[in-house]
């Protein structure tokens, strides 16, 4: 099977600092990689090097063969690859429904003198990307909260809007900053059934989150990171028995957990 | 943020409703500054409001419009009309040639980047002399387009076509403003106002984004420049000024800096404020000072914002 | 020769008010993060505030102090009135809160005073001194000493006593200088007040050679700005080398290549800088974090 995402020797050096030292991976369409470790391990950053936001040192990122490290994150979205943010990146100033449809920018996007003028042609692209949008909304639990104002919304409740505006790329790779932070039990099942919806229609997630039982239940490749390097890596039964992962960061009660997951 | 429709009829209404109320000539002269200062403000809100950029500038693109239509009929015969949109296209580009670089900055130095093209300008009209007769000014040729409704049997004071020229005009501008905001490219704009990095995450090309907001209010400001040049048949380099840009931003920041509406209503607040204190003269920095300071401090929203808030907390 | 030190002369001169005034820039920029737009303003207090004194009976020195003393007194006002209580407002705000600030002190100077050119006796007189070829103005000696007195005396406060550490720590890191004790607040109110008063000592030292007025600010805040752009924003080193790099190009630009555009080289260097060379000559980089 071809590789979607191939990470290779993925490093990143901050004034002297080495926070990201040779990683490397890969994610195949409808595959679930969760990439773990202790605080600090350099998960995000590995992340923002990933999806353009850090130009790395050292490594390569190739999406579907082609080599697209350092690229600008815009420039990625138009590639297909899509994120979300572990410390919120919503559109404060627009209403939710509008975050939802600023997904759909590249597919509504015309000539700006059809904007300027609201030509017919406007019209028809902004009215469908209004619909996908609210079904996008309605699948994210968020339907009813399409006209309130994104700032007024709970911290779960955004945590699931911003999933729906990278999903309305309609990505190949999504790469999910912990979805799960800050979500009570119910809000977290609803994300991993998302999860695993949207896995299962071809894309390749990539996933950082500390929600252990979730990430053992719904990954079927986990790459464990510490102190940006990566010191294991294999299907969640393999690298819970891991003992170096277990001496960096499960712990014994999670192991037990996994073991009888 | 109220919506199209609504904004555009009460600027109509206002539009056709004011001229029952003015009691001289005079007025018709104040209310042709408001539209012709809200065309302005309103491409800085487009600036500044939906793209979170800031323009301590924007009154060069003012000077380059004005002093097309000064310039352009002397020296290509051009009729002063399409000098007008001449100068139009003129802002725009050099826009576009100064935004591209400029527009890499943030905060501050946005703001002082901006503030340096804005004086440059200014500099440049005022020594120059050989072509632009210098800090005392130059004449404006006539419209023409008064003595034109006069042969269909509209006989307008001059003032009064001046009213209802630039009332359209804004109409028009206002109507385009609104439409970008409900659009694509609006969206895109207000999204990397809201975060950079998400707005790059979704696709958008933040760099083309900025460039298309300050092409278009320098658009605007030119627009509104040559309006002024026109009406006063005279114009002198202060148009390009680093005060006339800094009222245009205190007006917008004043309506809130978010919306059309807001933009006409801190125009007209600042517009009217010296006429009404004449008497004051000296008093006009004083005044332009405190106001800035003051809604910045206390109104951050802008005066329009704070009091629709305020009243429709009373109606909880 | 003689003609090329006579535009170093008067370039390094000037450069050292721009200096002065790059260097309120750097302390209440490092105290707060705020660009303060009035900075210019305190120059033209200075040397108007010593003007009216002095034409209402009071000996020079006596008003010069007085109007360092009321300038210190404006700055601590203008941060108590209208910066602190905008803490954390977005950059525009600030920008637009510290213009206001500057064009309403410009408007109460215009009103208090009046619009005239003014100017005082200089402190040891007018006659040129020959230097290489070249005329300098006493007056224009006691700019360029009292500027280095105020660096140096601000280094020895920065680096040796206690205080001036203080405000070093706060500018770092205002909250970890809370929690080891330090009044924040006294800290701001100090540097707006040092700030001013430098400004407002520049204003006296240079107002002999260049008279004042109520507009003089505007151009010489740009300008200061310009310089403390160059040197590297926050860093009073920068400050000192970036004003007189700033004063000695503008002095050159007069002299070799177009006196009317001279003002123009701040503005000019401002947009070179911004877009070559953004943190100048001496400033540090930062990242963001997602």
């Amino acid at each position: 099977m071809s590789k979607l995402l191939e990470i290779e020797g993925l490093g990143i050096t901050f004034g002297g600092l080495k926070a990201v030292q040779d990683v490397g991976f890969s994610a195949q369409p409808g595959e679930i990689v969760s990439v773990i470790g202790p605080n600090g391990a350099g998960k995000t950053t590995l992340f923002n090097m990933i999806s353009g936001i850090y130009r790395p040192s050292t490594g390569s990122v190739k999406l579907d063969g082609e080599v697209v490290t350092a690229l600008d994150p815009y420039l990625l979205a138009r590639r297909g690859l899509s994120r979300t943010f572990q410390n919120l990146q919503i559109f404060q100033t627009m209403s939710v429904l509008e975050n939802a449809i600023s997904g759909f920018h590249l597919q509504e996007r015309g000539p700006i003198l059809a904007d300027l003028l609201h030509l017919p042609s406007m019209r028809r692209r902004a009215a469908a990307a209004k619909a996908e949008a609210r079904g996008l909304l309605d699948r994210v639990r968020l339907g009813n909260a399409a006209e309130k104002e994104a700032s007024s919304l709970s911290y779960g409740a955004l945590k699931r809007l911003e999933i729906a505006r990278a999903l309305a790329l309609k990505p190949r790779v999504l790469l999910l900053d912990e979805p799960a932070a800050g979500c009570n039990a119910v809000e977290t099942e609803e994300i991993d059934h998302l999860i695993a919806e949207v896995a299962a229609s071809g894309v390749a997630i990539l996933l950082v989150e500390h929600d252990m039982k979730m990430v053992m239940r719904i990954s079927n490749h986990i790459v464990v990171l510490d102190h940006g390097e990566k010191i294991a890596e294999g299907d969640p039964a393999t690298v819970s028995r891991n003992p170096k992962v277990i001496e960096a960061y499960l712990g014994t009660d999670a192991q037990e957990e996994a073991t009888h997951a | 943020m109220i919506n199209k429709r609504l904004t555009l009829l009460i600027l109509a209404v206002i539009l056709i409703a004011s001229p029952f109320f003015f009691p001289s000539n005079f007025y018709y002269r104040i209310g042709s500054l408001i539209f012709v200062n809200g065309l302005a403000v309103t491409g800085l809100v487009i600036l500044i409001g939906y793209a979170g950029q800031i323009s301590l500038g924007h009154a060069g693109f003012a000077g380059i419009g004005g002093y097309s239509c000064a310039l352009l009929p002397v020296h290509l015969g051009l009729h002063p009309g399409p000098a007008a949109i001449v100068g139009a296209l003129l802002s725009g580009g050099i826009a576009w040639l100064v935004g591209r670089p400029i527009l890499r900055l943030k905060g501050h130095y946005l703001a002082i980047a901006t503030l340096g093209f804005g004086i440059l300008v200014a500099m440049v009209l005022a020594n120059e002399a050989w072509l632009t007769r210098g800090p005392d000014g130059i004449d404006v040729p006539d419209l023409g387009l008064n003595d034109l409704l006069e042969l269909v049997g509209i006989d307008l004071t001059n003032s009064q076509f001046w009213y209802w020229f630039s009332g359209l005009v804004f109409l028009v501008g206002a109507w385009i403003a609104l439409n970008l905001y409900d659009s694509p490219t609006g969206r895109a704009l207000r999204a990397l106002h809201g975060s950079e990095i998400a707005a790059r995450t979704v696709g958008i090309d933040v760099a083309r984004a900025k460039l298309q907001a300050f092409v278009i209010s320098a658009i605007y400001a030119s627009l509104a420049g040559s309006l002024l040049a026109l009406q006063n048949q005279f114009i002198t380099p202060d148009v390009a000024g680093f005060m006339h840009s800094i009222e245009w931003v205190t007006m917008a920041v004043l309506g809130g800096a978010a919306s059309v509406l807001g933009a006409f209503f801190g125009a007209a607040i600042l517009t009217t404020l010296p006429q009404v204190l004449t008497v004051f003269q000296e008093y006009e920095q004083i005044l332009l000072g405190l106001v800035m300071m003051l809604c910045m401090i206390f109104m951050r929203e802008g005066l329009l914002p704070s009091i629709l808030r305020a009243v429709r907390g009373r109606e909880k | 020769m003689p003609e090329l030190m006579q535009f170093l002369l008067s370039g390094v001169t000037v450069g050292a008010v721009y200096a002065l005034v790059a260097l309120g820039f750097t302390i209440i920029y490092n105290a707060s993060d705020v660009v303060n737009f009035a900075q210019g303003e305190f120059v033209m207090l200075g040397g108007m505030i010593t003007v009216f004194a002095n034409l209402a009976g009071l000996p020079i020195p006596l008003a010069a102090l007085i109007a360092i003393a009321a300038t210190a007194a404006i700055g601590v006002a203008l941060n108590k009135l209208a910066i602190e209580p905008a803490r954390g407002a977005p950059v525009v705000s600030l920008i637009i809160i510290t213009i206001g600030a500057s064009i309403f002190i410009r408007g109460v100077a215009q009103v208090v005073f009046d619009k005239q050119l003014h100017r005082f006796p200089a402190f040891s007189g007018d006659t040129p001194i020959q230097v290489m070829g070249a005329t300098i103005l006493p007056q224009a000696l006691w700019v360029l000493f009292g500027a280095l007195c105020v660096f140096a005396g601000l280094w020895v406060f920065f680096t040796k006593t206690l205080t001036g550490r203080a405000v070093l720590a706060t500018a770092n890191n205002r909250l970890a200088a809370q929690l080891v004790g330090i009044n924040v607040n006294w800290v701001m109110t100090l540097s707006f007040a040092l700030s001013a008063a430098i400004g407002a000592l520049a204003g006296v030292l240079v107002t002999p050679i260049t008279n004042t007025s109520y507009d003089v600010g505007i151009a010489l805040a740009l300008k200061g700005f310009a310089a403390a752009m160059l040197g590297g924003m926050g860093n009073p080193i920068g400050a000192l080398v970036g004003g007189i790099l700033l004063g000695l190009i503008e002095a050159l630009t007069a002299g070799y290549l177009s006196s009317v555009y001279k003002d123009a080289a701040a503005f000019i260097v401002i947009l070179l800088v911004l877009f070559f060379m953004p943190r100048g000559i001496f400033g540090k980089s930062s990242t963001d974090r997602v």
